[in-house]
């Protein structure tokens, strides 16, 4: 009896280790752990050398840097679009940085809470040329390649009823598998979210064979997300991101932040990297926070076009994910 | 505390100990998942299931749109499960049969043949096979335009495998009819047949006048009754071919490599199960003058089958489980649109998965409830 005593305290203690503060956790194991996609070029792909790169791997490392002041001390947890929200709810990973669309359900109840939007998408198609179609109005009856357990199939559902149209979906759970279903000529159709759909084809044997129609039919802002509950870790999870917005907005960049933290006479600038780190300390963590994550990482503009911009083989231009004062909604609100 | 001296008591004590301790350990888990679930704020329950699912399955036996429930997206999924595992049981039984007497077969090349296929297969994990036979089935297959087509009603392409699908009229009944009357016949006549066997010892082609009685009856009764079976013929239209009754790669690709898996197993139970007949009944049946095959049919298999039943019955239950790797291809099985889709959709990942892994043990307990029964009735009866 005494051993059974025992072993139900030890799984106590491990399950109350696992509720306390996600800070802590992170820091204790001196990495963060981070669910991202599978592989998706321009968002989140291991390369040849096992290096993982991406718009959402860089939020991944901007957030290690300020919070372990070290950007390479993430760990990447590759997640299946199925898998990810049990990862986050279970502990596995520290944050969710994997395309993942902001919606109302997913928000209220699935104990994940969304720190913001890391780059705004639409769903679009992308067809083979040789098929001739113009609009997504053309679609009628033809057979789509979607991935399971995303909005992407719910908006296409919605979508068809609207327009009083008809189609096949035939739906895969990995990523991959959707692509090479597509490629092979399973589908006439491949949806997702259109930055998705750029990455995807710049996978095809010849890109210049498809063409991603001009529709959008849905919002799909993508953000990273953390667990409900830990007000904290939320807290630092959205500053991170508003940091290197608010960086790109103030023109502070990789190479020039040190000096700007000297220099510049923007009070804003001065609050955001100051040495006393008074917006450090409000969310809880080591002053230079932010000037690290910048440094380390870059400010939003340089993740944008270092990794899905107009010169990687995405080709994608900033459009609504330019600043708001350049003619996109990118906006974070003020560091004061 | 002189009763602990007693092993008998001591025996209980230590099983009550067991169960007590186990009982604590279980209702902890549980406690302790509740709370987390409540802490984090994830919704609980089963009342996602009278949700509207809100998206679409392409293979749906039953009438399914995105306005239907999540119970609804598991009775589809349920159903597809179910057809693929009778079609895999059915082909993979057959197969297996077939390769098990092959490999025993005194033709090398045969027996070499059936050696090489299961030596093959049943080491190659069923996952990718399944994707192997899903990729060469789109590699192989034509474009839509391009499909390979069987007088002019059966298509074959990328998309899957277009036949018409029969569409029953009034008076189709009676078609159902003759083909019950057909089989009664029949089992009359088999009575007959053995009777006469027993007294003349004159054979009857019994296999092929049941097969004809079979064909020639319905086949009568639909003409008599005006063909009263329409078929509706596959068509091209815009993208695809519509109407007609369409076989996806994704159910094919699963339910051949299913089979093909499967029956390597199945034919080694056959074969040990015939090695396990003593020798001795084979030259009996040889001293009694029956031929090769008559010998097989008569004094072999049914002696083989009873001891291959148990070992048959565990890759049965195999199949069936193995039915859920669907999700690599998009068959909208039980854990592709369920434990797949759904959870998603709802995040309820406990309750989905409960209710998924519950239904694979129901499934699997019946299975092998009926065939347990089986076996017990097959068993030798000694008197």
């Amino acid at each position: 009896m005494k051993r059974l005593m025992k072993l139900s305290a030890a799984v106590a203690m491990v399950a109350t280790l696992a509720t306390a503060g996600t800070l802590d956790d992170v820091k204790k194991a001196g990495v963060l752990k981070c669910g991202v996609s599978t592989g998706l070029p321009g968002f989140a792909e291991a390369d040849s050398k096992g290096t993982w790169r991406g718009l959402d791997v860089d939020y991944c490392r901007a957030l290690a840097a300020a919070v372990l002041g070290d950007a390479s001390k993430v760990k990447y947890v590759p997640l299946t679009a199925k898998e990810r929200f049990t990862a986050l709810q279970s502990g596995e990973i520290d944050v969710l940085s994997r395309n993942t669309t902001w919606t109302e359900t997913r928000d209220t109840t699935l104990g994940i809470n969304f720190a913001g939007v890391n780059y705004y998408d639409g769903q679009g198609f992308m067809v083979a040329k040789s098929l001739g179609v113009k609009s997504a109005k053309d679609l009628n009856g033809a057979t789509v390649c979607i991935q399971a357990g995303t909005t992407t199939e719910m908006n296409l559902a919605d979508y068809f009823k609207t327009n009083g149209m008809k189609y096949k979906a035939i739906t895969f759970d990995q990523n991959s598998q959707v692509d090479d279903a597509f490629f092979a000529g399973r589908c006439d159709v491949l949806t997702t979210d259109q930055s998705g759909l750029y990455a995807k084809r710049t996978k095809a044997k010849d890109p210049s064979k498809y063409v991603i129609l001009p529709d959008i039919i849905s919002k799909e802002p993508l953000g990273p997300s953390v667990r409900q509950g830990d007000d904290q870790w939320f807290n630092i999870a959205k500053w991170v991101l508003n940091a290197v917005i608010t960086a790109e907005e103030k023109g502070v960049t990789s190479k020039n932040v040190d000096d700007m933290a000297k220099t510049s006479k923007d009070p804003e600038v001065q609050r955001l990297l100051s040495k006393d780190g008074t917006m450090c300390k409000n969310v809880g963590l080591e002053p230079g926070c932010f000037a690290n994550a910048i440094k380390q990482v870059g400010n939003y503009g340089e993740m944008f076009e270092r990794n899905v911009g107009i010169n990687t083989p995405l080709k994608i231009k900033r459009g609504l994910n330019a600043l708001w004062n350049k003619g996109g909604i990118l906006y974070s609100p003020p560091f004061r | 505390m002189s009763f602990l001296r007693d092993e008998k008591i001591r025996g209980i004590l230590y099983q009550l100990i067991t169960i007590v301790a186990f009982a604590m350990l279980a209702l902890y888990i549980a406690h302790n998942t509740a709370q987390n679930i409540e802490a984090r704020g994830i919704k609980t329950g089963f009342d996602f299931l009278n949700n509207s699912s809100g998206f679409d399955i392409t293979e749906s036996p039953i009438h399914y749109t995105t306005k239907s429930t999540h119970w609804d997206v598991y009775k589809v999924g349920l159903i597809n499960t179910l057809i693929v595992s009778f079609f895999g049981i059915v082909l993979t039984s057959i197969l297996g049969l077939i390769i098990g007497v092959a490999r025993l077969s005194s033709n090398w090349i045969i027996s070499r043949l059936a050696a090489t296929y299961i030596e093959t297969f049943r080491n190659i994990p069923v996952l990718l096979q399944i994707l192997f036979w899903y990729n060469v089935v789109l590699a192989a297959m034509p474009s839509v335009r391009h499909s390979y087509s069987f007088f002019n009603s059966i298509f074959i392409n990328q998309r899957g495998i277009f036949v018409p699908k029969p569409i029953f009229l009034d008076g189709s009944i009676y078609i159902a009819i003759s083909i019950v009357v057909a089989i009664i016949i029949g089992w009359f006549i088999r009575i007959w047949a053995k009777k006469r066997l027993e007294e003349t010892g004159k054979e009857f082609p019994l296999f092929l006048t049941n097969l004809a009685l079979l064909i020639i009856l319905p086949l009568i009764t639909y003409y008599a009754t005006g063909k009263p079976i329409n078929f509706d013929y596959p068509v091209l239209k815009g993208f695809n071919f519509e109407g007609g009754k369409t076989y996806t790669p994704e159910f094919l690709a699963l339910l051949f490599a299913l089979t093909i898996y499967t029956a390597t197993f199945i034919a080694e139970a056959i074969r040990s199960g015939i090695e396990a007949v003593n020798k001795g009944q084979k030259e009996a049946a040889q001293a009694l003058g029956l031929s090769k095959m008559q010998a097989l049919k008569l004094v072999i298999l049914p002696q083989a089958i009873r001891v291959a039943i148990p070992p048959i019955i565990s890759q049965y239950l195999n199949l069936i489980k193995n039915s859920s790797l669907a999700a690599a291809i998009g068959y909208p099985e039980l854990v592709t649109v369920f434990a797949g889709t759904s959870l998603n959709v709802t995040g309820q990942a406990l309750e989905i998965m409960a209710i998924t892994m519950g239904t694979y043990l129901v499934i699997s307990i019946i299975v092998s409830l009926v065939l347990n029964w089986f076996n017990h009735k097959m068993k030798i009866k000694e008197r």
